[in-house]
C-alpha cells in the first residue's frame, strides 16, 4: 500500500516536472531557439550520415586541393581534395556522439560514487572523497595527454575511457553533498526505520530528489565536453586520425596559410563548436531554473 | 587556525606519496629509457648497453626503482632531456618563467576585467548593462580557449598585423635593454588577453551572483536605514564581502592557468612549459614530459593548499569540518 502511494506521488511530480520545463522554455525566446537549433543539427548531422558514405568523403582527390568553396564542394576542399562539408558532417557526428558517451559514464560513475558516499557517510565517504579529492587536483590536460600518447592500440573507445576516469569526480562531489543533505530528511528516516533495503532508498527516494541537479549537471557537462574533446583533437592527442572530430577541421589552422587565405577549413567548424555549446549551455540554463523554484520566469 | 593549516598539511603527505607512485609508473610505462637512443646507434656495442643498464639500475626490482627515483628529484636530478641533450632541469628552467609572466599577466587582465564587470552587473541588476554583462557571460562561457586563441591571432596578428604570431621575443633584441622589455611585452598581450577574455567570465559571474545574495542581507538594510549613502554601503559593507572569497580563489586560479596555458602556448608558439610539454610528448622526449607532470601536479596541490589556507582565514566556517 505505502509503495504504491508512493509511485502515484513520483508520478505526480515528474508529469509537474515537464509542464515547467517547458512553461520556462516557453518564456525564454532564446532557449526555445537553441534547442531548434539543436534539434536540427543533430537530425541534419545524423541524417546525412546514414545517407552519405564514409569513405566516399574522406577519399583524397588530388585534382581539386584547396578548392574554395563551389556548387560541387559547398565549403571547398582541404589539402588532400577532402570535402570539407562531408567532414563537418562526419566531425560533429563523431565530437557529439563521443562527448555524449563521455557524460553518460561519468554521469553513472558520479551517481553512484556520489549516492554511496553521501548515502552512508562515515568510513565510506571519507575514502572516496579522498579519491575525489586526489583525483581532482591532477592537472587534468597532461594527464590525459599523457595517457593518450602511452596507451597500447589507441582508440576511440580508450579515449572514452580516459577522459571518464578523470571527469566523474566533479559530479560525485556534487551529488554528495546534495544527497548528505537529503538523507537527513524524514521520508529516509521513516523508510530506515520501516526495514527498507539501502539500494531501494538511494535508487527510488533519494535520486529523484537530486535528479534535476543531474540533469542539470549532464547538460552543462555536454557542452564542457565537447569543448575538451575538440580541443584535444585541435592538439592531436583527442580522436585518431581515422575519426575526425571538429578539432581535426579546427586543427588545419595551426597551419598559418590555412589560417590566413583559407577560412573555408577552420571556421565552420570553429562556429559550429561554438554554436552546439552555447545552445546546450542555454538549454541548461532552462533546466537549472525550473529545478529552482526561485529563478524561475515561468 | 594553525591547527587547520597543519592538519591540511599533513594530509596532502598521502596526496604526494601517492602522485609520485602514479608518475612513477606513468613513466615506466613510457616506451624506451635513458638508453634506448643509444640502441639505435650502430656503432654501439650491445653487450656494452647491457652492461650500462645494469649498472644504471634500470634491472633492479621496481621498488628499488623508485626509492631511487624519488632521492634524485629530491636532490633536483630529473635526468638527461633526450631531444635537447641537456639536463631536464635545465630545459624546464629556460621556459618556466616565460609560463610565469604568462600567467600572472592573464591573472592580473582578468581581475581588472571581473571587478568592475562583476560590480557593475550585481549593482545594477537587470539594468542594460547588466544584460550585455551577461550576454558577454554566455558567450565567453561556451567558447573554448583554443577556438578564442585561434580567432585572435587570425584578427589581431594575420588580419590587422598589430601583434607578432608568436614567439616571447624577437631573435635580434639585447637582453636586459629596455626595448626587450617592450618586445616581451608585445609579444604577450594576445596570449594574456585570449586567456583573460574568457577566463575572466567565472570571475564575474561569481561576484555579480554573490553582490545580489548580499544585497538583501539584513546587516545592509539596518546600514541603509542608519542613513550610510549607497556608495559607502557598496564599498564598506557589501564588496568586503563579495571580495573575500575572490580573494581567496587565487591559488585555484593560478593552478587552472598552467593547465590552460597548454592551448594558448601551443598556438602562440610561445616558448613556456605548456608548448615545451606538448612538444615533449610529440617527440617522446618522456624525461621532460615526467618532470612537467611531476612539477605542474605538484604546483596545483601547493595552490589547492594556498587557497585553502586563504578561505580557511577569511571564513572560519570553513575549518571546522
Amino acid at each position: 500500500m505505502e509503495m504504491k502511494a508512493g509511485t502515484i506521488k513520483s508520478e505526480e511530480k515528474s508529469l509537474a516536472g515537464y509542464t515547467v520545463i517547458w512553461k520556462e522554455f516557453k518564456n525564454d525566446k532564446l532557449a526555445l531557439v537553441s534547442l531548434f537549433l539543436l534539434a536540427v543539427i543533430l537530425m541534419a548531422v545524423y541524417g546525412i550520415s546514414l545517407m552519405k558514405d564514409v569513405e566516399d568523403i574522406v577519399k583524397v582527390d588530388f585534382l581539386s586541393i584547396y578548392m574554395p568553396p563551389s556548387g560541387e564542394h559547398w565549403l571547398g576542399t582541404d589539402y588532400g581534395g577532402r570535402d570539407i562539408f562531408g567532414q563537418l558532417v562526419i566531425g560533429t557526428k563523431n565530437s557529439f556522439t563521443i562527448s555524449l558517451c563521455i557524460t553518460t559514464i561519468t554521469a553513472i560513475l558520479g551517481l553512484a560514487a556520489g549516492l554511496t558516499a553521501g548515502y552512508f557517510g562515515g568510513v565510506i565517504d571519507a575514502i572516496i572523497m579522498r579519491m575525489i579529492d586526489f583525483i581532482i587536483i591532477l592537472p587534468l590536460l597532461m594527464f590525459v595527454i599523457v595517457f593518450v600518447t602511452i596507451v597500447p592500440n589507441y582508440n576511440i573507445y580508450a579515449f572514452i575511457l580516459i577522459m571518464s576516469a578523470f571527469l566523474w569526480t566533479g559530479k560525485a562531489r556534487l551529488i554528495r553533498s546534495k544527497v548528505l543533505a537529503e538523507r537527513e530528511m524524514d521520508y529516509v528516516h521513516a523508510s530506515q526505520t520501516l526495514g527498507t533495503p539501502h539500494w531501494k532508498i538511494m535508487l527510488v527516494q533519494i535520486l529523484p530528489n537530486v535528479s534535476s541537479l543531474i540533469i542539470v549537471n549532464f547538460t552543462l557537462n555536454l557542452a564542457g565536453n565537447i569543448g575538451l574533446e575538440s580541443g584535444l583533437t585541435f592538439l592531436g592527442f583527442g580522436l585518431p586520425e581515422s575519426t575526425p572530430s571538429l578539432g581535426t577541421l579546427v586543427s588545419y589552422a595551426t597551419n598559418p596559410d590555412v589560417l590566413q587565405n583559407k577560412w573555408w577549413i577552420w571556421v565552420p567548424a570553429s562556429v559550429l563548436i561554438l554554436v552546439l555549446m552555447l545552445c546546450i549551455n542555454f538549454i541548461g540554463e532552462v533546466l537549472k531554473r525550473s529545478g529552482d523554484a526561485r529563478q524561475r520566469r515561468g | 587556525m594553525w591547527k587547520f593549516i597543519l592538519r591540511r598539511i599533513l594530509g596532502m603527505i598521502p596526496q604526494l606519496f601517492v602522485l609520485s607512485i602514479l608518475v612513477f609508473m606513468m613513466a615506466k610505462a613510457m616506451p624506451g629509457d635513458a638508453l634506448t637512443g643509444r640502441q639505435m646507434d650502430p656503432k654501439a656495442d650491445p653487450e656494452r648497453i647491457a652492461e650500462q643498464r645494469v649498472q644504471m639500475g634500470l634491472n633492479d626490482p621496481v621498488h628499488v626503482q623508485y626509492i631511487r627515483w624519488i632521492k634524485n628529484i629530491a636532490h633536483g636530478d630529473w635526468g638527461v632531456s633526450y631531444t635537447h641533450k641537456t639536463r631536464v632541469t635545465e630545459v624546464i628552467g629556460d621556459r618556466i618563467w616565460n609560463t610565469v609572466y604568462l600567467a600572472f599577466g592573464t591573472l592580473l587582465i582578468t581581475y581588472l576585467l571581473a571587478i568592475p564587470l562583476g560590480i557593475i552587473s550585481g549593482r545594477w541588476n537587470d539594468s542594460w548593462m547588466d544584460k550585455a554583462i551577461t550576454g558577454y557571460n554566455y558567450l565567453g562561457y561556451a567558447t573554448p580557449v583554443f577556438i578564442f586563441a585561434l580567432l585572435m591571432l587570425f584578427l589581431f596578428s594575420f588580419t590587422f598585423a598589430l601583434f607578432p604570431a608568436g614567439g616571447s621575443v624577437d631573435p635580434y633584441i639585447e637582453p636586459g635593454t629596455f626595448s626587450y622589455v617592450l618586445n616581451k611585452i608585445n609579444h604577450l598581450v594576445l596570449p594574456v588577453m585570449s586567456g583573460a577574455l574568457v577566463a575572466t567570465v567565472t570571475t564575474v559571474q561569481y561576484l555579480k551572483n554573490e553582490i545580489i545574495d548580499t544585497k538583501t542581507r539584513d546587516f545592509i538594510r539596518t546600514a541603509r536605514s542608519k542613513g550610510i549613502p549607497d556608495s559607502k554601503v557598496y564599498s564598506g559593507h557589501i564588496l568586503r564581502n563579495a571580495f573575500l572569497p575572490i580573494a581567496a580563489f587565487l591559488g585555484y586560479e593560478i593552478t587552472g592557468l598552467v593547465g590552460g596555458s597548454v592551448f594558448i602556448e601551443s598556438i602562440y608558439s610561445y616558448p613556456g612549459i605548456g608548448q615545451l610539454f606538448v612538444t615533449s610528448v610529440m617527440l617522446r622526449d618522456f624525461s621532460v614530459v615526467t618532470a612537467l607532470v611531476m612539477m605542474t601536479s605538484f604546483a596545483t596541490l601547493l595552490g589547492t593548499l594556498l587557497s585553502d589556507i586563504i578561505l580557511s582565514a577569511v571564513d572560519p566556517r570553513i575549518r571546522i569540518e
